[in-house]
C-alpha cells in the first residue's frame, strides 16, 4: 500500500468564525466534510491519506467554541478549548482536579497546547491496522485483524469486544464520566445534551465510529455539574512511555465521604473497551463502605468480570484489577497483585 | 456505483468486502413496484380465472367441510421460520439504514434457530409429507404455457385447477430456498468469524477473496429475501388469497375454496381426512 506521509490530498478548506456558520457548513458538507479541531488525529488521517474528505471546516476560528466559563451549576467548557487550557484553569484545578489531571497526563506539552477537549474525547481509534488503512470492521470491511491468532494485540480490548477490539484511547473521557459531565451537541434538529456516557458507542451499535457525532453534528461544550466539585478524585493512566503515549488502561473516580464510608461514587476505565466504561457494579457495590484496601479488592474483582483478554493482552486484566482497587483504596493502602 | 464494495487486503489483492447497501433500497424498491403492478393488473385488468369444466366422478359430500392443507408441525415450522426470518432481516438491514442497536448477537441466534428449523424442513417434508406436492410437475408446466398464450390473447385450451399447490406457489418456494439456502450456508460460515457459543472463531477458515464472496453471496440472498418476504406478505393479506393464509393458521381450507381452486384428482382427500384431528392421518404438508 502506497502510504505518502507529509503531503496531504487537495481538499476544499472552510474556516466558518462562528458557530452559526460552522454548524450550516457542517450540515451542507454532511459526510463529505471532515471536522477539523486540534488537528492531532484529523492530520495523521489525512496525512496517510487513510481518509480523503473533500472538505475540511476548521473550527479553530469560532471564538465561541473556546473558553471555560462558570455557570450557576458549575463550569462549561467550549469544546475547541486546548488541553493546557483545561489542565491549567484555576477553577478546574480546584474543584474538578480529576479532569485537569487526566487532562495534563495526555501525550506531550506540545500537543496538549493544540489538542482540544473535543477533539480529545472525539478522537478515532488507534488500533494499528484500523490507522494503516487496511480492511477492517471499523474501516467498513469484513474482518478485525487484530483478533487473529497472530494479531498484534497488546493495546486492545479486554472487554465488550464485538468483531472489532479497538479501544477508545480518550485520557479525559474516563474523568469527564467520573465528574458526571454533559455534552452540548448541535444537530441539525437543535442542541441536545447527553451524559458523558452516553456519548461514546461501543462496536455493538457501530462498529464504524466511537461516538454519537454524525455527519453534520457540532460538539459545542462540555458542561461539568458542581455537584462533584471538591470530590475525592483520583486519577491514574498506565502507558508505555510516560512522556508521551496513549493509554494501556486509566481509571477515574470521583467520590464524597461521610462518616469515613463511601456516600456516592463514580468511577470509569479507558482503554479496556471501544468506549470509556462506566463501572456501576463497582460503585454499587461499594457504596456504603469505607474507601480501603479490602473495598478496593472486591471492587477490582468486581471490574474485571467478564474480561476475556486476546492473544497478548490478558496482562491489562490484572492491571485493570489494580488500578480500580487504588481508585477506591488510594495508593497507599492498595498492594499490587499480579 | 457499483454493487459491491472492493478493498484492497494486506496482500495487495483487491477483494469484495461486501454488497453495496444501495441494494437494500432497490429490493425494497422491486417489491413495491411489484405490489403497485399487480395490485393495478388485478383491480383493473386482470379476467376471471378459468379452469377446465369440473370432474363429474367427484362427488363435493364426499369432501369434508374442512379440507386439511397443514398439519400442526408444518404450521409450526412455518411460523418459526417466519419469525427467524424477520428477525434476521430487521437485525441486518436496520443497522444499514441508521436504526443502531445490538444487532449481531440477535442476528446469529435468529440465523441458528432458521437453520434448525430448515433442516428439520427438510428432514420432515422428505421422510412424512408429500415430498413431490412443492415441485412444479409436466402438468404445471403444460397449463402455465396456457396461461401466458391466453393472456396474450391467443387461443389454448383452459388450464386444470390446481394441485395443492399452485404453480405461482411452487416457484415462490423454489426461490426462498435458493436465496435462504444461500444466506443460511454463508451465514454458517460467517459465524466463525465472530463470537458465539457454537464454533471457535477461526478468521482464517477462508482466504480473503474467498471470504469476500461469502459476504457478498450472504448480502445478496438477504436483499433478495428482502423483496421476497414482501411479496410473500403482500399475497398472505390480499383478500383472495386469505382462505390460503387462514389455513396456515388453522390447519385448513373450506370445501368451497377447495372445489373452486383445486383438482381433486391432483391433491386427493377423502373423508378420512376432515380437519381437525388430521394431523398425522395423511400426508398433508
Amino acid at each position: 500500500m502506497a502510504v505518502i506521509r507529509d503531503v496531504m490530498p487537495a481538499f476544499e478548506l472552510l474556516q466558518p468564525n462562528s458557530i452559526a456558520e460552522a454548524q450550516s457548513l457542517l450540515e451542507q458538507n454532511g459526510s463529505d466534510g471532515w471536522v477539523l479541531a486540534g488537528g492531532l488525529d484529523s492530520f495523521d488521517w489525512l496525512k496517510d491519506r487513510i481518509k480523503r474528505p473533500k472538505t475540511v471546516i476548521d473550527l479553530s476560528g469560532v471564538e465561541e467554541l473556546r473558553g471555560i466559563r462558570t455557570t450557576g451549576d458549575g463550569i462549561e467548557i467550549g469544546a475547541m478549548t486546548t488541553l493546557t487550557e483545561v489542565a491549567q484553569h484555576p477553577v478546574i484545578r480546584e474543584k474538578y482536579a480529576l479532569l485537569a489531571q487526566s487532562a495534563e497526563l495526555v501525550a506531550s506539552p506540545q500537543i496538549r497546547n493544540q489538542g482540544t477537549i473535543g477533539g480529545n474525547v472525539s478522537q478515532d481509534a488507534r488500533c494499528w491496522y484500523y490507522r494503516a488503512g487496511w480492511p477492517c470492521y471499523r474501516a467498513g470491511g469484513n474482518i478485525c485483524y487484530a483478533d487473529t491468532p497472530e494479531g498484534r494485540n497488546r493495546e486492545h480490548a479486554i472487554l465488550h469486544a464485538d468483531r472489532c477490539v479497538a479501544v477508545n484511547p480518550s485520557d479525559t473521557a474516563p474523568a469527564l464520566i467520573a465528574l458526571d459531565a454533559k455534552f452540548v451537541i448541535n444537530t441539525h434538529k437543535g442542541e441536545h445534551v447527553v451524559d458523558a456516557e452516553d456519548y461514546f458507542i461501543g462496536p455493538d451499535i457501530d462498529i464504524t465510529r466511537l461516538h454519537i457525532l454524525q455527519p453534520g453534528d457540532l460538539m459545542k461544550a462540555i458542561r461539568i455539574p458542581s455537584m462533584w466539585g471538591g470530590a475525592r478524585f483520583y486519577f491514574e493512566k498506565v502507558r508505555d512511555r510516560n512522556v508521551w503515549d496513549f493509554p494501556l488502561l486509566n481509571v477515574a473516580s470521583a467520590m464524597t465521604l461521610s462518616g469515613g464510608r463511601i456516600q456516592q461514587i463514580r468511577i470509569a476505565v479507558n482503554a479496556a473497551a471501544a468506549r470509556p466504561l462506566r463501572l456501576k457494579d463497582v460503585e454499587s457495590a461499594v457504596r456504603g463502605m469505607p474507601p480501603n484496601a479490602d473495598t478496593g479488592e472486591i471492587a477490582g474483582k468486581l471490574a474485571v468480570q467478564g474480561a476475556v483478554p486476546l492473544q497478548f493482552n490478558a496482562y491489562k486484566i490484572p492491571l485493570m484489577r489494580n488500578l480500580v482497587k487504588r481508585a477506591i483504596g488510594g495508593v497507599e493502602q492498595a498492594t499490587w497483585v499480579s | 456505483m457499483g454493487f459491491l464494495e472492493w478493498a484492497i487486503d494486506p496482500w495487495g489483492l483487491r477483494v469484495p468486502i461486501h454488497i453495496a447497501w444501495f441494494l437494500i433500497w432497490v429490493s425494497v424498491i422491486a417489491g413495491l413496484a411489484f405490489f403497485m403492478v399487480h395490485a393495478t393488473y388485478v383491480r383493473y385488468f386482470a379476467k376471471p380465472r378459468q379452469f377446465v369444466p369440473e370432474n363429474p366422478q367427484v362427488v363435493p359430500s364426499e369432501i369434508p367441510a374442512r379440507v386439511p392443507r397443514h398439519s400442526r408441525v408444518a404450521r409450526m415450522f412455518h411460523w418459526i421460520m417466519a419469525a427467524s426470518m424477520l428477525t434476521l432481516l430487521f437485525t441486518a438491514f436496520l443497522p444499514r439504514v441508521g436504526v443502531q442497536f445490538n444487532w449481531v448477537t440477535y442476528h446469529w441466534i435468529a440465523g441458528t434457530v432458521l437453520t434448525v428449523s430448515i433442516l428439520f424442513h427438510i428432514f420432515h417434508a422428505s421422510f412424512w409429507l408429500d415430498f413431490w406436492s412443492i415441485w412444479p410437475d409436466r402438468i404445471d408446466i403444460t397449463d402455465a404455457y396456457h396461461r401466458v398464450l391466453r393472456f396474450l390473447g391467443r387461443p389454448a385450451p383452459l388450464p386444470r385447477k390446481f394441485a395443492k399447490y399452485p404453480l405461482e406457489n411452487k416457484l415462490y418456494h423454489g426461490a426462498i430456498m435458493v436465496a435462504g439456502l444461500a444466506a443460511i450456508a454463508t451465514g454458517v460460515f460467517m459465524m466463525f468469524r465472530v463470537r458465539t457459543i457454537l464454533f471457535p472463531r477461526n478468521p482464517y477458515l477462508f482466504s480473503d477473496m474467498t471470504w469476500g464472496m461469502t459476504y457478498v453471496l450472504h448480502g445478496l440472498a438477504g436483499v433478495g429475501l428482502i423483496a421476497l418476504i414482501m411479496v410473500h406478505v403482500y399475497f398472505g393479506i390480499r383478500p383472495e388469497k386469505q382462505p390460503i393464509t387462514k389455513s396456515m393458521i388453522f390447519g385448513w381450507m373450506s370445501r368451497e375454496f377447495y372445489l373452486e381452486e383445486h383438482d381433486p384428482k391432483r391433491w386427493v382427500i377423502s373423508p378420512s381426512d376432515a380437519a381437525p384431528g388430521f394431523e398425522g392421518s395423511k400426508r398433508t404438508k
